[in-house]
């Protein structure tokens, strides 16, 4: 029984570095199991759903309209490989990602252009990317995009935004940004605002969600620069008047962001989840590198390509609601391929094209090429394959748009809509 | 079989005639157990034996009851136990005789063996008569044999717990040790042997310490005995009081004046072995009154356990005083001698625990001393003046201090670089730091750092690092805590201007020829990672540069050049800091997406330098790199299914790992990070991982510590892999619900319930992982079996009330997600259970924000359940 040791560390701090590594790695996964978890038991999507103006019960007819090719063939390459992944990772939270993939506010194409453009709508370049929602909430901000998937889950300067030390933002505190992030400079593009530190603008027309949205970004502090609370700069695309100079602006005018297109939106609108036609998209060759569908390959197909719905009756139509019939399939391909009702299916439009009477589609020559890729989950609307057919024989061009807010048809005034646009910032007061 | 011989051999300085003895010993073992420990026994009792080969049959017996590792010792002590009665009761027969012998390495070895043989037979109830035959050597009058006998009941008490032995022996050992005590004992080595035996047997006195009359008569003996003309016994007699200040705190009031007289005069006066127990009594004090404290938060209402006396707070006018002293014989050298221990060092250490423990009341009896000293020519009046200064730091408060400090501030850089003694030097430094370290920050209101001094203090301390070794090593931590302070700066950071300069002199430090010593080089790769992890986001282009440059170095570590072992061991120690560096960067990198985004051009790289790393063996390295590595993959996300078939074997590697069971425990964690980072790619690796945690996990050489971790890795995996997991299943559910009922029978014991709690956090994720995991899954319907069972383990451990905040937010969380992802199918079941009602409710009104939330979860989840 030798004396006891009794040396106490001398001028030594009281745990190693490797401790604190260890117990700092052991915090990291602590945390990191806690998100996985919490996004698992979807807690932030049981907030919106509160908000919800979405009856459950509505088809999800808009869920995969893709309304941009750079984003149609990039998510088609890849997910044709990951099918089972993506089937696997939709037992997780899956409501959540339905949830989101029938929030956004889609827009049609534009076949011909509307009445009163210089009056009644916005016109702005959409920014190249990738469109999400970004959702904060509870002391984090999280961005999904289209198919529901996580963009980035990160603190933000938006209410709510982050977990600060003066704890602000209390659980009914959130945002609903529509967004597009654009990769070369990691910035959020705001093209819309759904919900604004808990108060929702579903029902406010588009006039006065820029108005909200422009007031209260800035005001936030979410344009700043990326900071430690604060890992992406957000920043209100500019909105022009759909006049001359407007879209001559928002067309050839120099913004910070690769063009995809212009976007117009009716002012008086509300944000109207799924397919509207109070939205539209409009691209040339000058302002979207994305004009023409590309194949899976990246390839321009020589014909066109359109993806349809086999209905019971053989009929062939599109997702749009009420569906649009291209034509019917032969019996003999049905019982051949192994088709039934709900199938999607992939054709050519042939040397016939599309013929229209009164404006309606009347006839369509198509070729059955197979079944489309089985990641599609609805078939194209009719403003897209009509669209891309016309871009393909008589796009319509800049100076149709310019020419129509030059006729004057267009130049009459309505007072009435001029007692709207004033009455809107009113509603700022009582909120 | 005569062992004499081959006992010898076994000495032997011919390594050949020693590996033939060791090998016949290993057959007789073999071949017959009992003969062959017989024959041991035999040889140790046996006088006319040389003394060499009975002290090796004494330690080979000892080898043969008792192993350091814990199943290994189990099967000896099952092995012992079910040896033939016979031999057994011959072996104790010779052991015993042993005690009676003349030969002190004999007797001495018997004392050891026979304390082992108490260790596993008494707990039993065998061998009962024991300690009355031990009781009846000490009174012979052979001096040697009372000396062996009082060892012996010392060995015995260190082995055995104080509960297998009645009050009636217990009462009956200690009379014999503090008779043996007492100054009436005229030889010194039984009275020393008393002093030892009773130092372990003090453990066993809690019924004679709360008698008044018994403890009277046992404190005057240990008093007695400090002030023995034998400095052994008075050291012994001092370990003891050390002993009792901690083991009967509450006892003391009645003896603290006599004991402050006699420790403070050994203080003074005696050799140092005997001071610097005396020291420590003082320091044991404060650790018991520190704990106390924190304990009643200094609201002492009378209804705690053991109360405080605050003798510290009594004894401090003459307390301070007398460690002030012990300062000023400080030894030349003891800086750089990282074994040194002296009455300086002990003193200092006590005046910080003092400090810590009176708070505000200790400066003013500190101040002056400094005031007076630190000016003075001789280096042992400023040293001393200096660490006295340092010492008091932490335990007062900012608002006493910050007016001092900013005063001394200026004076200790200036010293910092201008003193010509090197004491002086490390002691500033380290100064320095306990300066940054508790009043620097944002805990403080007024800082002691602005603009005006953060220059010249940088400036300072980047000097000093080419200091001798042991003060740049101080100057390095007192960066780190500088660093440290600015942790929660926000965007912008004061030390942003010298980064680069503090990274450049910091790697600069752990090239330096002489960096091994006092561990200067670890200590510049811990700033450096704390430099990195307090940093901002302004100077992330800066540590994207550190990263190719630690690169290189794991690099040139790495470069197989033919190494002594003594440098390999050193090469190691490098490696492992240079993978703890890499894994902070990671994390820092990693957090912020635009500069992850650029780090992982370096991914590919950095995963091939720790593949390298593994090929090297040694614990601490493998750690290192394993934590970095996970870093990295929750960095890295999807794409780390690259990595997975070269890094896989490493993994599994690790969970094997039981002895270094750190490096599973680490291993195990990893795998969480990475099961969250691949989703559904780790599913070809499931069935070697799960394999191997089921293995773990039914184990008994793995440390216990590893299994709650492995159930939470169950529920990372589940959630990773969703319906994938059904393979499982099974498994996974036995072994958790085996562990579910494992842990409502040991709950209830008070040192067990922190495991309990953890093992039960772990089962807990586990089921949640599992539950969201099938969510949705056409197969959720195999879960609804296990939903009594995981219902019933909800409700008890609500009934237990011992769980804590951890445990009570997975709990209801799980009972959310079963509710979630069983829906209607289960409405009935949930209803009847306590855990719906009552906890749930508990949950709801808690105060804590993350019980609330999952509370507020379960019952969204219920409520949908039911209404279905």
């Amino acid at each position: 029984m030798a004396p006891h040791d009794l040396r106490r560390p001398f001028k030594r701090a009281a745990i190693t570095d490797q401790q604190k590594r260890r117990e700092l790695s052991l915090l990291r996964q602590a945390q990191n199991r806690r998100e996985a978890q919490q996004q698992a038991r979807c807690l932030a999507s049981s907030i919106l759903s509160l908000q919800s103006p979405v009856p459950e019960s509505e088809p999800e007819q808009s869920d995969i309209e893709l309304e941009n090719a750079s984003e149609t063939e990039q998510e088609s390459g890849a997910l044709s490989k990951d099918l089972d992944v993506r089937r696997a990772s939709k037992l997780r939270g899956p409501e959540a990602r339905n949830w989101f993939a029938r929030q956004l506010m889609l827009p049609e194409w534009m076949i011909d252009v509307p009445d009163r453009l210089s009056q009644d709508w916005y016109v702005f370049a959409r920014p190249a990317g990738k469109r999400c929602f970004v959702v904060s909430s509870n002391g984090t901000t999280v961005s999904r995009q289209r198919n529901g998937s996580i963009l980035h889950h990160f603190p933000s300067a938006l209410p709510a935004g982050a977990k600060t030390r003066d704890g602000s933002g209390s659980a009914q505190s959130y945002c609903i940004l529509d967004c597009i992030f654009h990769e070369l400079d990691q910035t959020y593009y705001v093209i819309d605002i759904v919900c604004w530190n808990g108060y929702s603008l579903y029902d406010c027309t588009a006039e006065f969600r820029f108005y909200w949205l422009n007031s209260k970004l800035e005001e936030s502090g979410a344009c700043n620069p990326p900071s430690h609370y604060h890992k992406f700069r957000f920043t209100a695309v500019p909105v022009y008047n759909c006049d001359q100079s407007g879209l001559y602006a928002a067309y050839t005018g120099v913004m910070p962001y690769v063009k995809d297109g212009l976007l117009f939106y009716n002012k008086h609108a509300h944000y109207q989840t799924g397919n509207t036609p109070l939205v539209l998209v409009w691209k040339d060759e000058d302002c979207s590198q994305y004009v023409i569908d590309t194949d899976s390959k990246g390839e321009i197909p020589s014909q066109q390509q359109v993806v349809l719905e086999l209905q019971d009756d053989r009929k062939l139509v599109t997702s749009d609601e009420p569906p649009v019939l291209f034509g019917c399939l032969d019996g003999d391909i049905i019982e051949k391929s192994g088709l039934h009702s709900g199938n999607l299916l992939r054709f050519a439009i042939s040397d016939g094209g599309l013929s229209f009477v009164d404006g309606k589609l009347e006839k369509a020559d198509l070729n059955y090429l197979g079944k489309a890729n089985r990641a599609r989950a609805f078939a194209d609307t009719y403003s897209k394959v009509l669209f891309q057919f016309m871009v393909r024989h008589s796009p319509l061009k800049i100076d149709d748009l310019l020419a129509s807010i030059n006729s004057p048809d267009d130049q009459e005034n309505n007072s009435s809509d001029i007692e709207m646009l004033l009455n809107a910032p009113s509603r700022v007061t009582t909120v | 079989m005569e062992v004499t011989q081959v006992l010898l051999n076994a000495q032997s300085i011919d390594g050949a005639v020693r590996r033939n003895a060791e090998e016949s010993l290993k057959q007789f073992q073999e071949q017959n157990l009992p003969g062959f420990l017989l024959s041991l026994s035999g040889e140790l009792a046996n006088e006319e034996k040389p003394v060499e080969t009975r002290k090796l049959a004494g330690l080979i017996l000892k080898n043969a009851l008792d192993a350091k590792e814990q199943h290994r010792k189990f099967e000896l002590v099952q092995r012992w136990l079910s040896l033939d009665g016979n031999a057994k009761s011959q072996i104790k027969a010779c052991l015993l005789k042993t005690l009676s012998s003349p030969v002190p390495d004999a007797w001495s070895t018997a004392s050891q063996v026979i304390a082992k043989v108490a260790g596993i037979e008494l707990p039993q109830k065998q061998w009962p008569e024991l300690i009355g035959s031990l009781l009846s050597n000490v009174h012979q009058l052979q001096a040697n044999a009372k000396q062996s006998t009082l060892e012996t009941l010392g060995y015995l008490c260190e082995e055995v717990s104080p509960d297998v032995i009645d009050q009636d022996q217990v009462n009956k050992i200690l009379t014999a040790v503090v008779q043996g005590m007492s100054a009436s004992e005229g030889n010194p080595d039984v009275r020393l042997a008393a002093t030892r035996a009773l130092y372990n047997a003090l453990g066993f006195a809690q019924a004679n310490f709360s008698n008044d009359m018994e403890r009277d008569y046992i404190m005057r003996v240990v008093c007695e005995a400090t002030l023995s003309p034998e400095v052994r016994i008075r050291q012994a007699a001092m370990e003891c009081l050390v002993s009792i200040s901690s083991t009967y705190y509450e006892k003391l009031a009645p003896y603290i004046q006599d004991i402050f007289n006699i420790t403070a005069k050994a203080v003074r006066e005696d050799e140092e072995p005997v001071a610097l127990q005396a020291i420590e009594f003082w320091s044991s004090i404060c650790d018991e009154e520190i704990d106390i404290l924190e304990e009643y938060g200094g609201d002492f209402t009378g209804d705690s356990d053991i109360p405080c006396f605050y003798f510290i707070k009594q004894a401090l006018p003459a307390l301070v005083p007398m460690l002030l002293e012990t300062l000023l014989k400080q030894e030349e050298g003891q800086d750089q001698d990282e074994g040194a221990w002296n009455i300086a060092m002990a003193g200092g250490t006590c005046l910080g625990l003092v400090a810590r423990t009176v708070g505000d009341d200790i400066v003013p009896l500190v101040v002056p001393f400094t005031e007076e000293n630190i000016t003075k020519p001789d280096w042992r009046q400023r040293e001393a003046a200096t660490y006295a200064f340092g010492s008091i730091l932490e335990g007062p408060s900012p608002e006493k201090l910050i007016p001092l400090v900013n005063v001394a501030l200026t004076f200790m850089l200036s010293a910092l670089t201008k003193d010509p003694n090197s004491h002086v030097k490390d002691t500033t430094a380290w100064t320095l730091g306990r300066i940054f370290e508790f009043l620097h920050g944002s805990v403080v209101d007024s800082p002691i750092i602005t603009q005006a001094n953060c220059q010249q203090i940088v400036t300072v301390l980047l000097q000093s690092m080419k200091d001798t070794p042991n003060v740049a090593e101080k100057a390095c931590g007192a960066l780190y805590f500088l660093a440290q302070g600015y942790e929660e700066v926000g965007p912008s950071s004061p030390l942003t201007p010298f980064f680069q300069e503090i990274v450049q002199s910091l790697l600069t430090v752990t090239h330096r020829e002489d960096a091994g010593e006092s561990r200067l080089r670890t200590a510049a790769y811990e700033t450096l990672n704390e430099v990195v992890r307090c940093s901002t986001d302004e100077t992330a282009p800066l540590v994207l540069q550190l990263v190719p440059v630690i690169m290189m170095e794991l690099h040139n570590t790495l470069e197989g050049q033919k190494l002594s072992s003594d440098e390999r061991e050193k090469q190691s120690e490098l490696q492992g800091l240079l993978c703890g560096c890499l894994q902070v960067i990671i994390q820092k990198l990693g957090s912020s997406e635009p500069t992850k985004y650029v780090f992982m051009q370096y991914a590919d790289q950095i995963m091939g330098l720790f593949l390298r790393v593994f090929a090297c063996r040694n614990a601490t390295v493998h750690e290192e790199a394993m934590l970095a590595i996970g870093a990295l993959a929750y960095a890295t996300g999807t794409d780390f299914a690259k990595y997975m078939p070269e890094f896989y074997r490493y993994l599994e590697m690790g969970l094997q790992n039981f002895e270094e069971y750190q490096v599973c425990a680490v291993t195990v964690g990893v795998v969480g990070d990475i099961s969250r980072a691949l989703e559904e790619k780790i599913v070809p690796f499931c069935d070697g991982i799960m394999t191997q945690l089921l293995k773990n996990l039914s184990s008994n050489q793995l440390h216990r510590s590893v299994k709650p971790p492995i159930f939470s890795c169950f529920g990372d995996i589940a959630l990773a892999v969703g319906e994938y997991f059904e393979k499982y299943l099974m498994w996974a559910m036995t072994a958790l619900q085996s562990a579910a009922e494992l842990s409502t029978h040991t709950a209830g014991e008070d040192e067990l319930i922190e495991y309990t709690n953890s093992l039960r956090n772990g089962i807990l994720e586990a089921y949640s992982g599992i539950f969201q995991g099938f969510k949705n899954s056409p197969k959720t319907q195999i879960l609804i079996p296990y939903a009594p069972h995981i219902l019933r383990f909800l409700d008890g451990i609500y009934m237990e009330k011992d769980m804590d905040d951890v445990v009570m937010k997975t709990s209801i969380g799980v009972l959310g997600d079963l509710a979630d992802t069983l829906g209607s199918h289960v409405g009935p079941l949930i209803q009847q259970s306590v855990s719906s009602k009552d906890f749930l409710n508990e949950c709801l009104s808690s105060e804590d924000l993350m019980i609330k939330e999952s509370a507020e979860w379960a019952k969204l989840a219920i409520g949908r359940a039911i209404s279905v």
